[in-house]
């Protein structure tokens, strides 16, 4: 019998004590945050999406092999002698562009977010952005291009080494009696244009 | 009203015909906001805004796309079912919670029906209900609707006794059956109120607290024949899917939702002409301008919408009950203490 009254007693007061919290979380601050509206802050290391500075991509590849999905694909053409990769030929740190890029992609269907082709980078210019709203209808819209190149261009520029690499291989054909290696004779000659330009600029 | 609309037409049956509409109104917009309210109240409880699109900060137009929604809804029609018990069900259980509507006094002039079985009448129809989710259980053809569906009629069926029982009380004081009459005769102010034990002299002091419990017992028993959390076994979503909901769609998931809804009014109803002076102000006669016709009617709604919060408060706190302790409660806990008091409001008109 005292158990039986004890068991009203509990039941009754649990439930008005449970119904007090609920009373007076009516009336407490609402924590929800709205959305698109609102938006929290995000860490200061977060990782979203990337981004590639063409400014400054010197064509090293080295991002696309330490990417470990594979989502980076990176095209490169040789400049000729003489020729300006880019607006300056330079990276913003003065350093000299060799390579036309005309096709760097970063497929973020594959991207994972780990960050690791941010590291290899010799000039800082692939790095996380704070943008992680980028949702579309189709995979494919996925596939970024950041080059600044038109096809066109590329074509040209490809023309151009492949009429550079035929002169090369005539002056070659003529040199032929000295037997000197070609390998050795190529970065000799980038390399004289570019401290060029570098005196100029 | 019924004689100012027979006044008005002339005609018994355009009278009876007109009767009932301001009632469904009533009913389907109560069901439709109560969906609101229920988000709404349980979005505060958990520190939400809750619906904050449709309508602006307050969702007032949330039920409304909400219907919209629904009614674009396929019928769906499960493989091998019971076509017609399953088309059937939804609108047995609508009609039995409409019926019951019937008899609610709103105020001194309108009541669906005056029946001088009133409240009998109500514990009869509302039980119609119960049928139609058991048909809605076992025409869907799956074991969860079934599961649902049984619990549901071993609840609503045992948790008839203790609201019959506490509803006695305020027959034997009242000496009659009638839904009107259990208004009128709380008249005069919040002290004549079947509650505090009705009208009468000093000696009612020693019913007050058996009436405050025939009350709270009344309370929970309608909470259990509405389906009502801590007694929705018949949904139990984390147990048993969604119960007698379970294979239904659109337009049928709707009935059975308004059913719920109504049954929240209706049962809060009863509890406030059985104990809470029905349509009477609380002030009685004292200041008139609360007591006019239409005044009763805000009265009476009032008391009624304040019951159905406390059944969302209660679902928003209270965890579900189990099978066996829905029963132990019935059994062992309200039916005696309803006979108790029973036996004590019995004694007291005796003596």
């Amino acid at each position: 019998m005292k158990v039986y009254f004890k068991n009203i007693y509990l039941a009754i007061s649990s439930i008005l004590i449970g119904m007090s919290i609920t009373f007076r979380h009516m009336f407490q601050k609402k924590v929800t945050i709205q959305y698109p509206e609102q938006k929290l802050q995000l860490p200061e290391r977060e990782r979203n999406r990337l981004f590639v500075n063409m400014d400054d991509c010197i064509g090293c590849d080295q991002c696309a092999k330490a990417c470990p999905v594979s989502c980076i694909d990176i095209e490169t053409i040789k400049a000729v002698p003489g020729d300006i990769v880019g607006k300056t030929g330079t990276t913003s740190q003065g350093k000299k562009k060799a390579l036309f890029v005309p096709k760097f992609t970063i497929d973020f269907a594959k991207c994972c977010y780990c960050q690791l082709c941010v590291f290899p980078c010799p000039t800082e210019c692939i790095y996380m952005t704070d943008v992680f709203e980028f949702s579309t209808f189709t995979r494919s819209d996925l596939l970024y291009e950041f080059t600044d190149m038109t096809p066109e261009m590329a074509v040209e520029k490809k023309k151009k080494i492949e009429e550079y690499a035929i002169e090369l291989a005539k002056k070659k054909e003529t040199a032929a009696a000295a037997a000197k290696k070609p390998v050795e004779k190529k970065p000799e000659e980038t390399q004289k244009p570019a401290t060029d330009i570098e005196k100029e600029t | 009203m019924d004689k100012f609309l027979l006044d008005i037409f002339g005609s018994e049956l355009i009278k009876d015909l007109i009767i009932p509409v301001p009632l469904f109104a009533f009913v389907i917009v109560f069901a439709l906001y109560a969906v609101l309210a229920e988000r709404k109240v349980s979005a505060f409880m958990q520190n939400r805004p809750g619906p904050n699109r449709a309508g602006g900060r307050t969702g007032i137009l949330q039920p409304i796309v909400d219907a919209i929604k629904l009614l674009q809804k396929e019928m769906v029609l499960p493989e091998r079912a019971d076509k017609w018990l399953y088309w059937m069900a939804p609108f047995v259980v609508f009609t039995g919670t409409l019926l019951g509507f019937a008899i609610i006094p709103f105020s001194s002039i309108y009541v669906g029906v005056d029946l001088n079985i009133g409240l009998f009448y109500f514990f009869a129809i509302t039980s119609i209900s119960v049928v139609g989710m058991l048909i809605g259980g076992w025409s869907s053809n799956n074991k969860y609707s079934l599961y649902g569906s049984m619990r549901s009629v071993a609840q609503i069926v045992s948790y008839e006794i203790p609201t019959a029982l506490a509803a006695l009380n305020i027959v034997m004081l009242a000496g009659t059956l009638s839904m009107q009459k259990f208004c009128e005769l709380q008249a005069g102010g919040i002290q004549n109120w079947f509650i505090f034990g009705g009208p009468g002299g000093l000696s009612k002091v020693i019913l007050i607290p058996f009436l405050v419990i025939a009350a709270l017992i009344l309370f929970i028993s309608t909470l259990a024949e509405a389906n009502r959390t801590p007694f929705d076994l018949v949904e139990a979503d984390s147990e048993i899917v969604a119960g007698v909901h379970l294979e239904y769609a659109g337009m049928q998931m709707v009935m059975f939702l308004f059913a719920e809804y109504a049954q929240m009014f209706a049962v809060s109803g009863i509890v406030v002409t059985l104990f809470l002076g029905g349509w009477q102000s609380p002030f009685g006669n004292a200041i008139p301008v609360l007591n006019t016709p239409w005044m009763q009617f805000a009265w009476f709604i009032g008391k009624g919408l304040f019951f159905v919060f406390v059944q969302i408060w209660l679902r928003w706190t209270l965890p579900r009950l189990r099978v066996d302790q829905l029963m132990q409660l019935c059994w062992k806990y309200l039916i005696p203490i309803a006979l108790v008091c029973v036996f004590a409001v019995g004694l007291y008109l005796v003596l």
